[in-house]
């Protein structure tokens, strides 16, 4: 194990260098102006935007590009942003504690929610039970963010007046006012982004746990008497998790990314708001890093599922 | 003492049952699997129910636009954001268009985008990861490799691209609106069957051990027939959950990707759009987002149904439940 | 009282920061006026440890001096009463685009312009009539004090006495000599170039008074250090990084201004926060000791948060649909402020042919469109447009139906023109024009289908706007596929992208676009038809004349009115180049579009500006009540 897991690290820094090549070039050849909002106004004529362009260094080759970012990433410098100029870095470290805040929260629940409410499901399969949870589930899934979001601001914002639905990340009243805001503003984006993540997720839970129950070692250990729930827990949930870590473990590197939709209404200022904005200025630098780390975690966390496939089946075998 | 009996009859029924299946799928040919699977099928009574719901959906959407008198792009600001009523059953949007009509005619992209892209996405992702998982080895270390490239690629700047590499060249090769639909199809598939990959090479490696696997290879059946009919019934389960969920992911998606220009022109309605054109409206004229957000829902829930059935029926060991 | 006398003790020790005081006040439940007095007090401590030597302004503070009447010719904001410094506490902005750099010189959208004004300011600004305020300067230089040449070719500016930089250093003639090397340096590539570039020198004749002169006699002198592309750079600071260091200046994220207010945090993308500058030169201001200035999200939720819920005082910009706007504004808490803008929304017509491509390029200058260059079909389109339809039902309070394509300032607004809604006028002309309906009920002549691309980029309203035209459109026969491209990519000045407004390789277009100086032949230029003006191939698609259309008559108005110098001359150059666009229907103007911003109902003395950044007035905005 110890030998395959050394294996897939050292294959993970071609992987990433490939994966870097790819993006840069997608980000290099796709279309879109850092300074667009400025076209049509005559105080900015159209030689001064294509001398920023030249200056950012949009219009030199894609390998000149490349090879000037490479280099710098390889010393640990993700470079300035284009837009703000400041460190890369920086920028991303006043967004992350925010990101994990948010996102993570939202995703850690939608775990602790979606596995007993698939289990359950399961179980109980076309119980009352389980028709709602999946009728909700459905409904969680079929509403976007988008929709879901606004409708919080409508009801609790304008009608009740409970929650702020401005996210300020610069609070810094001491003590427990202070700690309250923080968790109040948070309360929106949270819920919104751990009904769709929980929705999802019931119904892997709910599919793969069907799926085991009905083995026959799940009705050998019926059989010889043990509890329903030593049978559900020991017997069929282990077997079921496959699925369920495959998508959990796809979608943590995800928290690091933020969530941009979800971000934009509530005015998050997370990473998927750095990131989108940044895309739509062009802003190189700042894509780079974010897709770069986001990459390292996917293969990271891949390596990671595949572990705990070993661990939850023992018959897995990597060569 | 039962513990070890219990632990020893575990690995001893498998096979078991891995060979009865086999022989019995042999032996006896007037009942086939499918007729099986149908009999369990229309037993299934969320599942029928399901079915009726889409199929009523369908053919609503196909020949509703020719039977119901208002025309989709039709519009009256004089009669703009009305209430649901005899005249209008949905009500009118802020413009003045009938949105019965328009939920008709947009069903039937947003049903078509939903299902075909769904198709693609679960045929990409299981051939990947039936592929990946069955070989091992260099193979799956190649193809997860991609998988992880393809997680990572930032989409909007690439779809960004694609509209600007190809949204002209398939408007002058298959004509604006079939062109755009097999773009957004191809998409939204090609962005989305990671997830199925990897379930499916996940569920690959660990049954690929078990021992009706073994039992299979020693009476010699091929790879193929290993893989296609003894393997991937198996993997059926979160197959079926990732497709219901990427019918309503990819009626989701296709309205945001007409934010980026690569949409179907802007002014055909589909479900997924008339939702996210509604929003602001929420407060003050709910019918405009009820409508369509109705529409997906339903849809999605009865495809999810059906997947429920299918699955039940195509799983050998549960009969009649 | 003992916990206030304790605060009050700690600010005169200087043992707390204004910042602070204000925390604890506000645990104390002071009230408004309580937290000013400390304040006061606060502002004393802390200007104390540095006497700036030009330090002419009066301790800021305690007594409140009454405002030093500003030497304005123009219209002054009105004189608020007499309020303390800092007294109204914390102000909260909401941009729905997020401010990334607050050097105006640098900035990549006017979200930029507007986060660096607290601190920078200009020469003078813009009111919303269009005069001039002095800022920095003492007094605006006109032809009668002698300030503008006779011949239009130098501009002298008088600057305030005793204003100091928020570290201090004494503001003089030489950081106006320095903006302009600053900006004039290529390597810089400053965003504000453009207005510059006219200038032969920029002189300090003395400590206060600034020379600037021109190339050529300039009647749009105004767009130099006037407004948003004018604000005053400090030379102690920024003279180690002209040219290629610029972009790596601190400044950039944290400049040092003369303004009201200096900067406390910046997030780039997020958030600023600014605190009140104790240097500033009028004792008595600003009314906020902070503001907030926070980014993001779009505009229809900054609608709400400003006028439904009021969580924000001030949001700007608020470009959303006509109906969601009335409703939010019945329900509401605040109050919308319209200002009428400076641009129209149109409709542009290509004068050369788009689907024929020669010598690798379309929309080629001398391959006319073969049916759009003939005026029939032209004045056709035009009274096909529901221009009051259009303005009444998607704007709203955000524009009115309009027929010119100047629309400010006042003086130079045409009345000769009208527009007309009549499809059958519209008809009849295409069937003149030899243009009549086929057998599907698509017009057609010669064999060629009248089938056109109607582009603009992706926005809900300019989609429906797309949708109530081509509807008229396809009723007399004329068939319309609507195109959108996402805005980022039609504003695109990337060579090498088909789908630029300034490639214009569909038969018509639609955006918004007007003038940002006074004298706005920087807008006009839009339809002069020197080859050079005419994006193409060979300039990298970067001229004005989006169209191709030339003419003769239009070139002259234009050449003379770039140097002409007497006011009734120049109304008539200008009327007379709007009506020749409107006449040979260049272009439709649809709408005439207004600022729309929320606000509370109690916060006053805004006096938004079309000319200028909306917060160009932020030292004297107050709450009221």
């Amino acid at each position: 194990m110890t030998r395959y897991i050394v294996r897939r690290l050292l294959t993970a820094i071609p992987t990433l260098v490939a994966i870097s090549m790819v993006i840069f070039t997608i980000l290099a050849l796709a279309p879109g102006d850092p300074l667009a909002e400025f076209a049509v106004n005559p105080s900015v004529p159209p030689e001064v935007r294509q001398r920023i362009r030249k200056s950012m260094g949009l219009d030199d080759p894609i390998p000149v590009r490349y090879t000037k970012w490479f280099t710098s990433i390889i010393r640990g410098d993700f470079g300035y942003s284009f837009r703000s100029r400041s460190p890369v870095s920086d920028l991303m470290m006043q967004r992350l504690p925010t990101t994990l805040y948010v996102i993570g929260t939202a995703y850690l629940i939608a775990v602790l929610l979606a596995i007993p409410i698939g289990v359950i499901s399961a179980v109980r399969q076309y119980s009352v039970f389980d028709t709602v949870a999946t009728t909700l589930a459905f409904i969680g899934f079929s509403l976007p963010t988008f929709f879901t979001g606004l409708l919080f601001i409508l009801l609790f914002s304008v009608k009740l007046g409970w929650f702020p639905m401005i996210y300020r990340a610069t609070i810094d009243e001491p003590g427990l006012r202070g700690l309250w805001l923080k968790i109040e503003q948070a309360i929106m984006p949270i819920t919104v982004l751990a009904l769709f993540q929980t929705a999802a997720l019931t119904r892997y839970t709910r599919a793969s746990m069907l799926e085991t129950i009905h083995q026959d070692y799940v009705r050998t250990a019926r059989a010889k008497g043990l509890s329903e729930l030593t049978v559900i827990s020991r017997h069929a949930l282990r077997n079921a998790l496959i699925p369920v870590v495959t998508i959990i473990a796809l979608s943590i590197p995800g928290i690091f990314t933020g969530a941009v939709i979800t971000e934009q209404i509530f005015r998050v200022p997370g990473m998927g708001s750095l990131l989108i904005s940044a895309i739509n200025d062009n802003d190189t630098p700042v894509i780079m890093a974010i897709t770069i780390i986001f990459s390292a975690l996917v293969v990271l966390f891949n390596l990671i599922a595949d572990v705990l496939y070993g661990v939850l089946d023992p018959r897995i075998k990597y060569e | 003492m039962s513990e070890a009996t219990g632990r020893q009859a575990q690995p001893a029924a498998a096979p078991a049952i891995g060979v009865e299946a086999l022989v019995g799928l042999r032996t006896k040919k007037p009942r086939s699997l499918w007729s099986d699977a149908w009999r369990q099928f229309r037993h299934h009574r969320l599942a029928m129910a399901g079915s009726v719901v889409i199929v009523i959906i369908a053919v609503a959407t196909v020949i509703g636009p020719f039977l119901w008198p208002i025309k989709w792009n039709y519009f009256d600001m004089a009669q703009s954001m009305l209430p649901p009523s005899l005249a209008h059953p949905f009500g009118t949007t802020d413009l003045g268009h009938d949105i019965f009509a328009r939920i008709l005619w947009g069903g039937r992209i947003s049903i078509a985008v939903g299902v075909f892209a769904m198709l693609v996405a679960i045929t990409l992702g299981t051939l990947i990861g039936a592929i990946a998982g069955y070989f091992g080895g260099f193979l799956d270390s190649a193809l997860m490799r991609l998988t992880d490239l393809f997680i990572s690629l930032p989409s909007l700047p690439l779809l960004l691209l694609i509209t600007y590499l190809f949204r002209d060249r398939m408007a002058a090769t298959f004509g604006v609106e079939i062109g755009m639909f097999i773009l957004i199809v191809v998409v939204i598939g090609g962005l989305n069957w990671m997830p199925v990959a990897r379930l499916v090479r996940a569920s690959f490696l660990s049954i690929k051990e078990k021992e009706f696997i073994e039992a299979a290879h020693s009476i010699g059946v091929g790879t193929g027939a290993i893989i296609v009919k003894h393997i991937l019934p198996n993997t059926l389960s979160p197959v079926i959950v990732a497709a219901t969920l990427g019918v309503a992911q990819a009626i989701i998606t296709e309205s945001s990707l007409s934010f980026l220009g690569l949409g179907f022109p802007p002014d055909i309605p589909t479900w997924g759009r008339m939702l996210f054109d509604a929003k602001d409206w929420m407060s003050f004229a709910p019918w405009m987002v009820l409508f369509p957000g109705m529409a997906i829902f339903l849809t999605v829930l009865s495809i999810n149904y059906v997947g429920d059935g299918l699955r039940d029926a195509l799983d050998p060991r549960r009969m009649y439940t | 009282m003992d916990r206030f006398e304790e605060l009050q003790q700690a600010v005169l020790k200087g043992s707390l920061s204004r910042r602070e005081v204000l925390k604890r006040a506000a645990a104390l439940g002071l009230s408004a006026s309580a937290i000013a007095a400390l304040l006061a007090a606060c502002a004393r401590q802390e200007a104390t440890p540095t006497q700036a030597p030009a330090a002419a302004t009066p301790a800021p503070g305690a007594t409140p001096a009454p405002a030093t009447p500003t030497p304005a010719t123009a219209a002054t904001p009105t004189p608020a009463p007499a309020a303390q410094r800092g007294q109204g506490g914390l102000l909260r902005l909401l941009w729905w685009q997020a401010p990334t750099i607050l050097n105006g010189h640098l900035a990549q959208g006017s979200k930029d312009f507007d986060a660096s004004r607290p601190v920078l300011e200009p020469l003078a600004d813009v009111n919303d009539a269009g005069e001039l305020v002095p800022v920095l300067a003492a007094e605006i230089p006109s032809l009668e004090n002698g300030g503008v040449a006779k011949d239009g070719t130098s501009v002298t500016w008088k600057l305030k006495q005793g204003v100091v930089w928020s570290d201090g250093t004494p503001f003089t003639a030489k950081d106006v000599v320095f903006t302009y090397q600053y900006v004039i340096n290529e390597a810089t590539t400053a965003t504000t170039v453009g207005n510059y570039t006219n200038i032969q020198s920029v002189e300090a004749v003395d400590d206060h008074t600034v020379k600037i002169t021109f190339k050529e006699p300039t009647p749009a002198w105004m767009g130099v250090f006037v407004g948003p592309y004018g604000y005053i750079l400090p030379e102690h600071i920024l003279k180690d990084y002209v040219g290629e260091q610029a972009r790596n200046a601190p400044f950039n994220l944290n400049p040092i201004g003369t303004g009201p207010f200096k900067v406390r945090e910046f997030r780039p993308g997020d958030v600023v926060l600014y605190d009140l500058n104790e240097k500033f030169r009028e004792p008595d201001k600003p009314f906020f000791a902070e503001v907030e200035l926070k980014g993001g999200g779009d505009a229809t939720s900054a609608a709400r948060a400003s006028i439904q819920t009021g969580e924000v005082d001030f949001a700007w910009n608020l470009q959303v649909e006509a109906q969601v706007l009335k409703q939010l504004e019945q329900a509401g808490v605040g109050r919308l402020i319209v200002t009428p803008g400076v641009s129209v929304e149109r409709i542009l017509i290509n004068m050369t042919d788009p689907r024929t491509e020669v010598e690798g390029e379309r929309s080629k200058l001398g391959v006319p469109h073969p049916w759009q260059s003939d005026l029939k079909v032209r004045q056709a389109y035009a009274l096909l447009c529901r221009r009051d339809q259009i303005a009444d039902q998607l704007y709203g309070p955000a524009g009115k139906a309009t027929s010119n394509i100047l629309v400010a300032p006042e003086r130079f607004v045409s009345k000769n023109t009208k527009w007309e809604f009549n499809p059958d006028r519209a008809a009849q002309l295409l069937d003149e024009a030899g243009w009549t309906a086929g057998p599907d009920g698509v017009r057609q002549k010669d064999g060629k289908r009248m089938e056109i691309v109607y582009q603009t980029s992706i926005n809900p309203v300019r989609q429906k706007t797309q949708e109530i035209i081509k509807a008229e459109f396809e009723k007399v026969g004329v068939k319309v596929q609507i195109k959108s491209v996402e805005a980022s990519v039609f504003f695109s000045s990337d060579p090498g992208n088909p789908d630029t407004y300034a490639h214009f390789y569909t038969d018509i277009q639609m955006y918004t676009n007007g003038p940002s100086l006074t004298y706005p032949i920087d807008y006009m230029i839009s339809w002069w038809g020197d080859e050079s003006n005419i994006p193409q191939k060979a300039n990298n698609w970067s001229g004005n004349n989006i169209e191709r259309w030339q003419n003769e008559e239009y070139d002259r108005l234009f050449e003379q009115a770039r140097r002409e110098l007497d006011p009734d001359k120049q109304v008539e150059l200008f009327v007379g180049m709007n009506d020749l666009v409107i006449e040979n229907v260049v272009e439709i103007p649809l709408v005439h579009r207004n600022g729309v911003s929320g606000a509370a109902k109690n916060l006053e003395n805004l006096e938004l500006s079309r000319w200028t950044s909306d917060l160009w007035n932020l030292a004297n905005w107050r709450r009221s009540g």
